[in-house]
């Protein structure tokens, strides 16, 4: 396209410039050959934790950039693929008994245990579609009938449901949340028996939010390096170069490779908010386990706009109707710890596939088993120059 | 998490500005972010909120942590051919912006 | 269908009619699979699902083609559901090597309660459409039917075409170029602000129109170096490409970078998380060209005022047949049909 000064001020902005990203790659895929030599394994496996990140790794190819010796593995991330089934079950509750249910795009697909919203929707339940937190309410304001924001995404997505709380909504607006929370879940993934994982790239927009120094309690406590990184092509390349530096040198420490948009202490304002509206509670993550203090609900000041208080909202009605209980002989933990591999699953391309996912590891585009059954394999295979 | 966007505040009134996008306009809450925003600074949008003022200097740091990152990656003969490119490809200049 | 057993599906969702897997697979399982026995020799016809078909005629062709329009809204910035009707279907004669239009018919079914005031301009706009095309309709049928049984306006158009030479989807080899005629993604994304009421204010407009003209010039330089065309309407420039490498049974590599974009469209793309690939499109073309023609059929796009954007977007190859791969200037991926309707995306 032609020079105009709109195109120099994004390319000042965004990073994808595909010299740099070559180099970048090049000098990654050094770096991890030479922490093989060191540490004597292979392939050394590091996992994101991220829905973006997922995304951009899908939308720039650069899974057929990284060096074959590195496993990037992704994580219980994307906020959408680990909501449970009984949280979408409560969702298309809701819908099917007449209420208006706002989500964002992400969750309509995303199946329950008998349905999916767009299921739902297709059944006649109205389900709307909303680009933000402010949207829902703006529908409630334009309607007379019970609007429930169906509230997906991690704590940055969660402060914007803070927000428009804190400014006050109408009387016919609700949330039902189904927020979470990352630091937890590292937890967790970083205690499973066996894990392979040996570095954590973090959420750069989650942290933008919390900041890093979250993070530093957990390197302590887990000797493992995390490293902070943003979403763009040369983001990811970079960060994930530095967090395998950090894993050839046996260095475990913080490193934030994205210090436009992320500080130590992060937006203490928008901590402030999230926490006036959110408390921690534990739930289980799809196909992950029980997080203990991973899901974030309402705190009781709030119950007067909580769905669930306003609501009497009977999921289990449609927990007869399911097929047994797939997502119990799902091996989505394993698989993200890297000590087994979708084909040892057996429900892997036979009950559970991209087009009827039970996991979290099917649901996400960059789920190990999405990309298996895209691929047949764990690395795409697609030519060019690398 | 999450999908965020850079853009550049054109007009700040009250509690929302407008936002720049290199490409189209929207109004996005300042609720949110934790400093003073004004017209001719960036900032990241997640569904409609700003969620940080992004000064324009750190873009530049960042890509300079970047060239760092990549000096240092290796002594072997191969990086600094890379670097050397690297270095060629900003003097030929990519003035025509990102393609 | 409920849970995750596999069944064939037992009711008609929303994907079936965008464009992508599942609508090809109803078409061919169901519709064209039960009405094809009935061919005609030597005809292009329902079994190859292509835009239009073809029926020999001594030594031409009579391409004829078919399309039921709804769209909501109605009216939409750059056009209306009635420039949509006779661009629909003038552009499907065309991708077939029509672009003189012999005739074209129009049906409307109405909702009680339909405002006269929008059906004039609905009307005028298909006039005008009509004008630039070089296309008129000759007959017409008006239905009404009663409030609720139908979501305000339905219109269908039919086309006639004769040619010297048809040109079909399936005839791209290893090698040939892959053209796209100019920007990608502003019919669907203009639709989507407009629908979602997403405050996008900015040059979001959609293309729709007639390109018969433009592809006549291309078809006049290129002449049988042209082997493949499609417009990229539901499902986007994507849905287009994999149809094209399906059915000719070659992989298609494409260089993202290459891929024409406006700038209002490239914004709300990173806005909302959808890529301009998989949205619609209508008043665009893909064109199939083998590699020595390739050049002069780009040259004579750029010449024509619709095709000024043109560019070689991509190339054949004997690799993965059917797939088309997405190189990205740092990495490469597999790129995929868009199922259903397009969502706004947070993560």
């Amino acid at each position: 396209m032609t020079a105009d000064p709109i195109d120099r001020e994004v390319s000042e902005l965004k990073f994808r410039e595909p010299e740099k990203g070559r180099a970048l790659a090049d000098a990654l895929a050094r770096t991890v050959r030479r922490a093989v030599e060191k540490t004597g394994r292979s392939p050394i496996a590091v996992m994101h934790v991220c829905g973006s990140h997922e995304q951009a790794i899908a939308k720039f190819g650069l899974r057929a950039a990284f060096p074959r010796e590195l496993d990037v593995i992704m994580g219980p991330g994307c906020p959408v693929c680990v909501t449970d089934l009984p949280e979408v079950d409560e969702a298309v509750a809701l819908a099917t008994d007449g209420v208006i249910v706002a989500t964002y795009g992400d969750m309509v697909r995303v199946p329950g245990t008998a349905m999916s919203l767009a299921d739902a929707r297709s059944e006649g339940a109205r389900v709307e579609v909303v680009y933000s937190a402010s949207h829902a309410v703006e529908l409630a304001r334009s309607t007379d009938k019970q609007v429930v924001f169906f509230a997906s995404g991690f704590e940055t997505t969660a402060v914007a449901t803070a927000a428009v709380l804190l400014k006050g909504t109408p009387p016919n607006f609700s949330v039902l949340s189904a927020h979470k929370y990352i630091p937890p879940v590292m937890e967790i993934v970083a205690e499973m028996p066996g894990t392979r994982v040996e570095g954590f790239l973090a959420a750069g927009h989650a942290a933008t939010i919390t900041g890093w120094g979250i993070f530093e309690s957990f390197v302590e406590r887990h000797g493992i390096p995390v490293v902070v990184a943003g979403f763009e092509p040369l983001d990811i390349l970079a960060g994930l170069l530095k967090l395998v530096e950090l894993i050839r040198d046996s260095t475990a420490r913080v490193e934030n490779m994205y210090p436009r948009c992320v500080t130590r202490e992060g937006n203490r304002r928008a901590q402030e908010q999230l926490w006036k509206v959110f408390r921690p509670t534990g739930g289980r993550w799809r196909g992950i386990a029980h997080v203990p203090n991973g899901n974030l609900r309402l705190r009781g000041e709030w119950s007067s706009v909580d769905a669930r208080q306003r609501f009497r909202i009977d999921a289990a009605r449609m927990w007869k109707h399911s097929p047994a209980a797939l997502v119990e002989r799902c091996l989505c933990v394993d698989i993200m710890a890297g000590i087994r591999s979708p084909t040892d699953c057996a429900l892997f391309a036979r009950e559970c596939s991209p087009d009827s996912p039970v996991g979290a590891c099917m649901v996400s585009t960059e789920g190990t088993c999405r990309i298996w059954s895209q691929y047949g394999g764990g690395y795409p295979d697609l030519g060019g120059s690398r | 998490m999450c999908l965020g966007v850079p853009g550049k505040v054109l007009e700040v009134n009250g509690n929302v500005a407008t936002v720049d996008f290199f490409g189209l306009k929207r109004p996005i809450f300042l609720d949110v972010v934790d400093e003073p925003v004004a017209p001719g600074d960036y900032i990241l949008n997640h569904v409609g909120f700003a969620i940080r003022r992004i000064p324009a200097s750190e873009a530049e740091e960042t890509l300079a942590l970047y060239r760092q990152l990549l000096a240092e990656t290796d002594d072997d003969p191969m990086a600094s051919d890379v670097r050397g490119e690297i270095a060629a490809t900003r003097k030929t200049g990519n003035d025509g912006g990102s393609d | 269908m409920k849970g995750n057993g596999r069944t064939r599906d037992e009711k008609i969702a929303l994907r079936h009619g965008a464009g992508g897997r599942a609508m090809r697979a109803l078409i061919r399982d169901v519709l064209a699979g039960n009405l094809a026995d009935a061919a005609i020799a030597g005809a292009v016809g329902l079994d190859a699902m292509d835009d239009g078909a073809a029926i020999p005629l001594g030594d031409r062709w009579l391409v004829i083609t078919t399309d039921s329009h709804v769209i909501h809204p109605i009216f939409f910035r750059g056009g209306d559901i009635g420039r949509l009707a006779i661009s629909g279907t003038v552009n499907d004669l065309a991708m077939m090597g029509a672009t003189e239009v012999l005739a074209l018919t129009s049906a409307v079914i109405l909702e009680e309660g339909f405002p006269c005031a929008d059906l004039e301009r609905i009307h005028l706009s298909m006039r005008e459409a009509c004008r630039e095309a070089g296309a008129a309709v000759v007959t017409g049928d008006t239905k009404v039917m009663g409030k609720g049984e139908i979501d305000r306006i339905v219109l269908n158009t039919t086309g006639v075409a004769l040619t010297d030479r048809i040109v079909t989807d399936n005839a791209l080899r290893p090698g040939d170029r892959i053209i796209v005629t100019g920007t990608i993604g502003d019919h669907g994304f203009a639709i989507m602000a407009a629908r979602h009421g997403l405050a996008l204010d900015g040059e979001l407009r959609s293309d729709v129109g007639p390109v018969n003209a433009m592809v006549r010039a291309a078809l006049a330089t290129g002449g049988t170096g042209i082997v493949a065309m499609k417009d990229p309407t539901r499902g986007g420039l994507s849905s287009a490409l994999h149809e094209m490498a399906e059915k000719s049974g070659v992989g298609i590599v494409l260089d993202e970078r290459a891929i024409p974009v406006a700038p209002a469209v490239r914004s709300a793309a990173e806005l909302l998380g959808i890529d301009p690939v998989h949205v619609a499109n209508e008043g665009k073309a893909v064109i199939g060209v083998r590699p020595g023609a390739a050049d002069a059929v780009l040259a004579a796009l750029r010449a024509h005022p619709l095709g000024r954007d043109a560019a070689i977007v991509g190339r054949c190859t004997e690799d993965r047949a059917g797939s088309v791969i997405v190189d990205t200037g740092v990495g490469r991926r597999l790129l995929t049909e868009p199922e259903g309707e397009l969502l706004p995306r947070i993560c």
